[in-house]
């Protein structure tokens, strides 16, 4: 379980502050933003140098190592690039199926974000619907998802709703978990302080409890995100009717020992599931991140 | 226990109402602590009374059966007035609200409009002195000025009495008596009645118009000291013999309750 503290003392100690509270005096509190030019270059300059090394050993392995018949274990990157990516056929065939696994994963997603709020806030109610709902949730993340592939297929078909419906568990039980866990990790002074005015369950929840789990709400659906990702291209690998995602390209393109196109589908879906990733990132920033230290 | 409510026409400005009487209460913990015993205890109108007693000795439990929080487990709790601030010991802000949305939650809490609630958080923070830090999240605020904006949160109630938790415990010394002082001033404008917890000894012989010591476990009172200096307060007052010497015997007191005599 991920833990989160809740408050966050930033500027303790400012008292400098507290000597001028006099109206009208501008004091502005910022806090000091660590963006100076050199800071970011070093944290863009590491990872460059190990991705500069890995394509060497890549190249090195490709050229030296492999027999030129098993070339399309590793494919030389210039290959991958120029036959994976940039030739017209497995370009277009490449952007469908992303397009593809982008509408399962993010409807998947989607569902699961709604069902999981809507579960974790169920549970948040009463210590009796936890007990009876927890337990549920806890069996959906600990089955094999896989084990239970051929019965989806079986009850839902080989198509779209049955990958649809593999993103949704796979991507459930981290947005049941964090918003169970946000909604009550709400501080008992401002629970009392609600409480001393009588507030309503609901506006308790609306007010208080749902805005206080928001961080880890974020954090959760950022988790989900890639998972839901993983979920598509799992599901493709079963549900091979309708239009192709890029696990059934994945597929399709090993079972031809289409190297190049091979691996330009699996950096696709990889490239896919760090930018869903960030970009969940992002939104959590932008909605919290002035409250909350987000990363 | 019984709570008994004010009568709809009760007059709300005579001198001798009793806001608050405790009448015999205890506090017994389901863990069988026993943190209350016996405790007698009047707070009238212009009364600002304030509570000395060691760590753990009950005083925030008087509090929290005082405000409804909890409920005792013997006694008597009447309650002149339904119009009670509560300050905790932390700010208690919400961290996603800015300085004036923090200060309106009560008010919206209890359905009042915009417009209302708005005048009310400018009255309060204007109070307060928070004025050109309405737009602040709280944490680019210091802790003594979101215990202010705490407050100026409970102001726009306009409580008749107004309870508070030790709410200057954590702040350093400096920005403690600045807030004593203000919370005198407020005291004297708004004429609430006060009932103020605290282990400083200073604290509460500068603010209050009567001291309670209270003992350790079981909490009970064991002695009350009326202060006979003018309020609004002096400043000044900190460095006359006078003040020192009932600073000393209060010490004296709660040494004694405490089993260190």
């Amino acid at each position: 379980m991920t833990t989160i503290s809740n408050e966050k003392t930033v500027t303790d100690g400012t008292d400098e502050l507290e000597a001028h509270p006099t109206p009208g005096l501008a004091v502005t509190a910022t806090v000091a933003k660590p963006t100076s030019r050199k800071r970011r270059r070093t944290t863009w300059l590491p990872p460059l140098i190990v991705f500069l090394v890995i394509v060497a050993v890549w190249y090195l392995i490709s050229l030296f190592v492999l027999n030129p018949n098993l070339r399309f274990l590793l494919p030389l990157p210039q290959d991958i690039v120029l036959k994976g990516f940039i030739d017209p056929l497995s370009f277009n065939a490449l952007i469908v199926a992303l397009w593809q696994t982008v509408i399962v994963s993010m409807l998947g997603l989607a569902i699961a974000i709604v069902i999981g709020v809507v579960w974790a806030i169920a549970m948040s109610q009463a210590k009796w619907i936890e007990r009876s709902l927890f337990p549920y949730a806890v069996i959906l993340q600990c089955i094999p998802i896989l084990a239970l592939v051929p019965l989806i297929g079986f009850w839902f078909g080989y198509e779209f709703q049955s990958r649809v419906l593999v993103c949704v568990m796979i991507a459930l039980f981290p947005m049941v978990n964090n918003t169970l866990f946000g909604l009550q990790s709400v501080d008992k002074g401002h629970r009392e302080l609600f409480k001393l005015q009588g507030a309503s369950r609901f506006t308790t929840l609306s007010k208080l409890s749902f805005p206080a789990a928001l961080p880890a709400i974020f954090a959760g659906m950022r988790i989900s995100a890639g998972l839901a990702v993983v979920g598509a291209i799992v599901g493709d690998q079963f549900f091979r009717r309708g239009t192709p995602g890029l696990g059934i390209l994945i597929s399709n393109y090993s079972s031809r020992l289409q190297g190049e196109q091979l691996f330009a589908t699996i950096i696709t879906a990889a490239l896919f599931g760090v930018l869903v990733f960030w970009l969940f990132g992002l939104l959590g920033r932008r909605a919290v991140g002035t409250w909350y230290d987000f990363s | 226990m019984t709570v008994t409510a004010p009568a709809p026409n009760a007059p709300t400005h005579a001198k001798s109402d009793t806001l608050l009487d405790f009448s015999n209460v205890e506090m017994t913990f389901p863990d069988g602590t026993i943190a209350l015993q016996g405790v007698d205890l009047v707070v009238k109108r212009g009364e600002f009374v304030t509570v000395v007693g060691p760590s753990g000795c009950g005083k925030s439990t008087l509090l929290r059966i005082a405000s409804g929080l909890e409920t005792a487990s013997d006694g008597t709790v009447a309650l002149g007035t339904d119009r009670i601030g509560y300050v905790f010991q932390d700010a208690t802000l919400l961290p996603w609200r800015n300085v004036t949305a923090n200060v309106e939650l009560l008010a919206e809490l209890h359905g009042e409009s915009k417009k209302d609630r708005a005048a009310k958080a400018k009255d309060a923070i204007d109070l307060v002195g928070l004025k050109g830090f309405e737009k602040h999240l709280p944490k680019a605020l210091s802790g003594g000025m979101k215990m202010r904006a705490s407050l100026a949160r409970s102001l726009t109630l306009d409580p008749e009495l107004f309870l508070f938790d030790e709410p200057f415990g954590a702040l350093d010394e400096i920005t403690r008596e600045r807030l004593n002082d203000e919370l005198i001033r407020l005291f004297n404008a708004k004429q609430f009645a006060g009932l103020f917890i605290t282990h400083s000894v200073s604290e509460a012989v500068y603010m209050s118009t009567k001291v309670v010591v209270m003992s350790g476990r079981p909490g009970k009172i064991v002695e009350t000291f009326d202060v006979p200096f003018p309020q609004p307060r002096d400043p000044e007052i900190r460095f006359t013999p006078e003040y020192a010497a009932l600073v000393g015997e209060v010490a004296h007191a709660l040494r004694k309750g405490h089993g260190h005599s």
